[in-house]
């Protein structure tokens, strides 16, 4: 039998793509909570001589999809191909569920028990030939994480059944699944493991709220401490001692005031080079991303990843559930969220998890406005704490402020309900080192990657359009916004076009303006909430459409206008 | 006594009886292993109506409080 396509299925957080990455060597983000795969991932594998593709299918409970990550899957089976139908050992009886309707397909199914591992210390005993025995398809004993089974896996690749069995009810289904694990499992008494314990700390309110509130402080403060550090001790002194010396020589190469120079070095500033304000492509354009945002997006990055991995996130979004309620969303929204702290493209990918459009269109609207990515929140941190902490936490309780407005009156307005939660909460599983590296630096790479060279165009963008005069143009078409009602002097317009491209880069454009404090903070907040950088705003139509995408849209801009002009009277 | 699942004490066990109301619910409760006939042990509830979180086979589920109310429960008081 030739094999072409392989199909990985099972319920959400069973470790499907941990076996991927095992079976393909390919990244791709493995966290501890359901839904991290939204979007099916590709990839290959070597079978013998032949190539087979690969497809890491989003987690599902039945092949009747109840929403976008399901239905992503249901559609992937119709296409055919092999099954590997992965289950969580430690769960045997749900996912059993989804492996019955399996059978029920005309296609081969081959049956990987994953987290076997975890079947021992948590006192479950499972027959693995009588199992074999009741399904009629191989099933293999498998361990995402460690790659223990994979092997064995792949050359029983070949043994998987095609059962095309007849169609049953799902109550007849259940029936049958009790039947099986009465007789292939095993559970004995054991006592509760420290973790155990922990577990069930953080979801009770009463001591899960104070947990919640402490881990949230406390990631900020890792988050900041890191990135400060990493700035003040390495990233600062490589720029300053050995690449300023470098830039100098280039300079006077160049010779100040030729076109290549503006180009490259950007302006002096009070006859030096200036990191944050010359604006050339190998000064401000190399240190806004390497040695402001960096710093932050790997901090930020190691956290997230250590929570993610640890399974703490399900319970905040079970914790903030009652709060999301009224913003039209329920808890677990939170966790789109959290992503687009970092970036906004995954965040807003990661809204495939919600049910229904509205939701869909609450949470992505509100992340695109209120929720600045952390490239942005660096460069306010950076630029703006100059001033003084208390107005970087103004420009972060104005953004929440507004989250909680639009949240509020947008699930007002709109017709329809918010659905309620219903997930499940997996075990906490002690972070495993190498794997939050991995994930920081696949992460990081994607930053590299993606980011580094929207922020040159930027940068090239805007010296271009300075030297052409196009931004004396706009400056006089939108002064009477810019200065009548937010204040600010009309050259901020070529932050508000550079933050089309990207929002680090605007932010530290309004560095070399020489602004007062209060016309910083506007302008920050405004740089905010205008309108979302290209990466997401393409993110972003494509995951609502464009009718809706226009909607938000106009929501933000409106959105911007009065708040610049309210905080203009009031600060 | 039969009581619905907000009505369950934190550490307290039942047996889930029924399911009432919406086909498409009932069917999400049990893929998720919320079905009549499974024994389940409430874990904790949420303040202001907030989701309610038991536990089934093993594995922890948070609950929204309106579906909560249509899960019956037969405890031992």
């Amino acid at each position: 039998m030739k094999i072409e396509k392989i199909l990985l299925v099972g319920n959400p957080n069973v470790g499907k793509s941990a076996i991927f990455s095992r079976l393909t060597g390919a990244k791709v983000i493995i966290s501890n909570y359901p839904g991290t795969t939204v979007e099916f991932t590709q990839g290959k594998m070597k079978l013998g001589d032949e190539t087979a593709m690969i497809i890491d299918v989003p987690g599902t409970y039945t092949l009747e999809p109840t929403c976008k990550a399901e239905e992503v899957a249901c559609q992937m089976l119709k296409e055919g191909g092999l099954v590997i139908n992965i289950i969580d050992a430690t769960n045997l009886e749900r996912n059993l569920h989804l492996t019955l309707q399996l059978l029920e397909k005309d296609i081969p199914v081959i049956v990987a028990l994953n987290m076997w591992d975890d079947t021992k210390h948590r006192g479950i005993y499972i027959d693995v030939k009588k199992l074999e025995e009741q399904l009629g398809v191989p099933v293999i004993p498998t361990c995402g994480l460690s790659g223990e089974g994979i092997k064995e896996l792949i050359d029983r690749l070949e043994e998987a059944k095609k059962k095309d069995l007849p169609v049953s009810s799902d109550s007849q289904k259940w029936e049958k699944i009790g039947e099986i694990v009465e007789e292939v499992q095993k559970l004995t008494h054991r006592h509760h493991t420290l973790l155990e314990r922990l577990e069930d700390l953080s979801i009770k309110p009463l001591t899960g709220l104070p947990i919640a509130l402490g881990i949230i402080y406390c990631s900020f403060w890792v988050i900041r401490f890191i990135g400060e550090n990493l700035i003040g001790h390495i990233f600062e002194p490589l720029f300053t001692k050995l690449w300023l010396p470098l830039l100098m020589k280039l300079s006077a190469f160049l010779v100040e005031g030729s076109f290549l120079h503006h180009i490259l070095i950007g302006n002096f500033i009070e006859g030096k080079i200036n990191f944050g304000q010359s604006f050339g492509l190998l000064t401000t354009g190399l240190y806004v991303p390497i040695a402001m945002v960096l710093p932050y997006i790997f901090s930020f990055y190691l956290i997230l990843g250590l929570l993610e991995d640890l399974g703490y996130l399900p319970r905040l979004a079970v914790l903030a559930d009652n709060f999301m309620h009224h913003l039209g969303l329920h808890g677990y929204a939170i966790i789109p969220f959290i992503l687009g702290l970092g970036c906004k493209v995954p965040g807003i990918l990661a809204t495939r998890l919600l049910e229904e459009r509205r939701e869909k269109f609450i949470a992505t609207t509100l992340m695109a406005v209120g929720i600045p990515c952390m490239a942005q929140i660096a460069m306010i941190v950076g630029l703006v704490g100059q001033r003084g902490g208390e107005y970087v936490a103004l420009i972060f309780f104005v953004l929440f402020f507004l989250l909680i407005i639009k949240g509020l009156i947008l699930n007002r307005v709109l017709k329809g309900v918010s659905p309620e939660i219903l997930v499940e909460i997996p075990p906490y599983r002690m972070p495993q080192i190498q794997a939050v590296i991995k994930k920081v630096w696949m992460r990081l790479s994607g930053f590299l990657k993606e980011a580094l060279p929207l922020v040159l165009l930027g940068v090239l963008f805007v010296n271009i359009l300075y030297t052409l005069k196009i931004i004396d143009l706009f400056a006089y078409l939108f002064a009477p916004v810019l200065t009548g009602l937010w204040g600010l002097p009309k050259e901020a317009i070529s932050a508000l076009i550079v933050g089309f491209l990207r929002k680090d880069v605007a932010v530290g454009m309004l560095g070399p303006l020489n602004l007062t404090t209060k016309q910083l903070v506007i302008g920050s907040t405004i740089l905010a909430i205008y309108f979302p950088c290209i990466a997401t705003f393409v993110v972003l139509t494509r995951e609502l459409g464009i009718k809706d995408m226009l909607k938000s849209a106009l929501i933000m801009i409106i959105v911007a206008v009065s708040v610049g002009a309210i905080l203009n009277l009031i600060l | 006594m039969v009581v619905d699942l907000t009505h369950m004490w934190p550490g307290e066990s039942g047996v889930v009886m029924e399911i009432q109301r919406g086909h498409g619910l009932t069917r999400k409760l049990h893929s998720i292993g919320l079905r009549p006939g499974k024994k389940i042990t409430k874990v904790s509830s949420h303040f202001w109506s907030g989701p309610q979180t038991v536990e089934v086979d093993n594995m922890q589920i948070a609950v929204g409080f309106g579906m909560a109310r249509r899960i019956l429960v037969e405890v031992k008081r």
